[in-house]
Parts: C-alpha cells; structure tokens; sequence
C-alpha cells in the first residue's frame, strides 16, 4: 500500500522541476518543456487524488483527460509561434526576442 | 521498513521519473533534453499503470510521446541553428535568480505536503477504467467533452495559420541563410545529434 504522500511528493518535485526549466531556459522550445513537465505534474496530483478519494468515480481521471487535451492544444498553438517567430527574426532565444521592448 | 513489490515499483517509477526530468531541465543540448522529455513522459505513464489508471496511461504514451514530442522535434529541426549550436542554453542572471525562486516553491509545497494531515487510504481494488470513463464523458461531461473539441479545432486551425508561409518572398531571409558557411557548419552537427540520438 502506497501512502498519498509519495504520489505528492513526486508530483510537487515534478513541479518544481519544470518551474526551474521554465525559468532558466533560454531556447523556446525548451520553456515549452518545462511547461509540459509542469502539466504532467497537476495529472499525477489529479488521479492519485481521485483514487484515494472516490476511487469508483473516476473524476480525476476526466479531469487529467481534458487537462491532456489543453495541454496538446497548447504545445501546437506554442510551437506555430515559435516557428513563425523564427521565421521573422531567425532567433527562438526568448532574450533576443525584444522587438517590442525600444 | 519492508517495501512491497507495488511500493518498489512505485519508487523505480518515480526515480525514472525525476532523474530524466533534471536532466530535461539542465542538458546544455536541446534535442538531448527533449529524447529524455520522452523518458520522463514514459515514467508518468508507469505512474498510472501503478495507480490502476490504465486508460489514463494508454493516453499518456498516444498523446504524449506519440504526437507532443514528436511535435517538438519538428519544431527543433524547423530551427535548427538554435538547436545545433553549442551555446549556452540558460538565460545569463536569471538562471542564478530562478534556483532560489524554485527552492522557495518546493519548501512551501513540501511544508504543505508534510504538516497536513491527509488522513486517505487507498483502496485496494483495482478496476477497468475505460468505461466508466467513457460513459462520464458522454453523460455528465458532455458539455466539456464538446467544448475540448471546440477547442482542438480552433487550435489546429490557429496553429495552421501561424506556421503557415505567406506567399510572398522572402530575399532578406534567403540571402542571409545563404551563405555556403553556415550552412556548412551546420550539416556536421546536425549529423552528429542524430547520430547520438540514436545512440540514446
């Protein structure tokens, strides 16, 4: 029998992981990762709460669905950006990417 | 302390898990941090297969691996020249501001984690998933269900128009990515990173 714990505490270690790449990263894609590790993480907390809470409902586990579903929404939305940025100013580095800032 | 086998397989998943996530995060080569982005989703995926999620762990490795990473690594390709070169992947001052920024995070996540007193047992009954999942969907999450379709089709269609070419020529751009050295210097590493890749 595993305690909730454990689920959480690889669920917040996930998190935290992925708030360090979304901060440090310079490449875009590699923010988008981060993101991604992110999302992952709120899934792990969803399901490990709706097995130990209502374990024949099955909420949680909808919930990660749609969650899954925004999340592959985003990364398409996401890299079309970054692809049409590097289009325009051949760079993906989030620090060179200061058009608007004069 | 004695470790059952659905213990140990819990902690070899989640080591998996962390260990591919760090290095996600900290590889200098992107491309590299991407391969183990794959891993990291692969061991999300045990995650649920240890917690009876199994419809859920079907999703994760269609969904993830299948279509976001693979995503990902046209998009890489798509710029490559950031990818192939070897410069530093981290933004200069802010990567020393974003360590204690996570590590403020982590303590109040944990200090959560350890002093609430959650008080849940699991269950042990494991059970088929999918349809119960199935039929929630179609019953009491019809409405969200339709509105996630909603929402996948104006993002491909969104994501078409972004990424799409304009027509138009574009000799600013030709020209510069015409010069014979670059392109030169960066056939060798392209080549190199898939041949690590596969390697990996």
């Amino acid at each position: 029998m595993i305690p909730l714990q454990w689920y959480l505490a690889l669920s917040v270690v996930l998190f935290c992981i992925g708030i360090f790449g979304v901060l440090s990263r310079r490449n875009a894609i590699g923010i988008l990762m981060g993101l991604e590790l992110m999302l992952n993480a709120a899934n792990i907390n969803l399901v490990a709460f709706g097995r130990f809470l209502h374990p024949t409902v099955l909420t949680g586990h909808v919930f990660a669905v749609f969650v899954i579903t925004v999340a592959a929404a985003e990364a398409a939305v996401g890299l079309a950006i970054i692809i049409a940025v590097y289009r325009n100013i051949e760079h993906i580095n989030v620090d060179k990417i200061n058009v608007l800032k004069w | 302390m004695h470790i059952t086998l659905h213990q140990f397989a819990f902690l070899a998943v989640a080591c998996v898990v962390i260990g591919s996530a760090l290095l996600v995060v900290t590889l200098r080569n992107i491309f590299h941090s991407l391969l183990f982005l794959a891993l990291s989703f692969l061991g999300v995926a045990g995650v649920y297969i240890v917690l009876s999620a199994d419809f859920l762990a079907a999703v994760q490795v269609l969904v993830y691996i299948g279509a976001v990473t693979v995503l990902m690594m046209f998009a890489l390709m798509l710029t490559h020249r950031v990818m192939t070169s070897n410069l530093s992947q981290t933004l200069g001052q802010w990567s020393v501001t974003s360590f204690p920024v996570t590590l403020g995070i982590l303590t109040i996540l944990l200090k959560v984690l350890v002093f609430n007193p959650w008080g849940l047992k699991e269950p042990t009954k494991f059970q088929p998933t999918t349809g119960i999942i199935g039929q929630s969907l179609l019953t009491k999450y019809l409405l969200p269900f339709e509105l996630a379709s909603i929402v996948l089709l104006v993002a491909m269609i969104g994501a078409i128009i972004l990424a799409k070419e304009d027509g138009a020529p574009r000799e600013g751009i030709s020209s510069d990515t015409g010069e014979p050295s670059r392109i030169e210097s960066s056939c060798p590493c392209s080549v190199k990173d898939s041949d690590a890749g596969g390697q990996v």
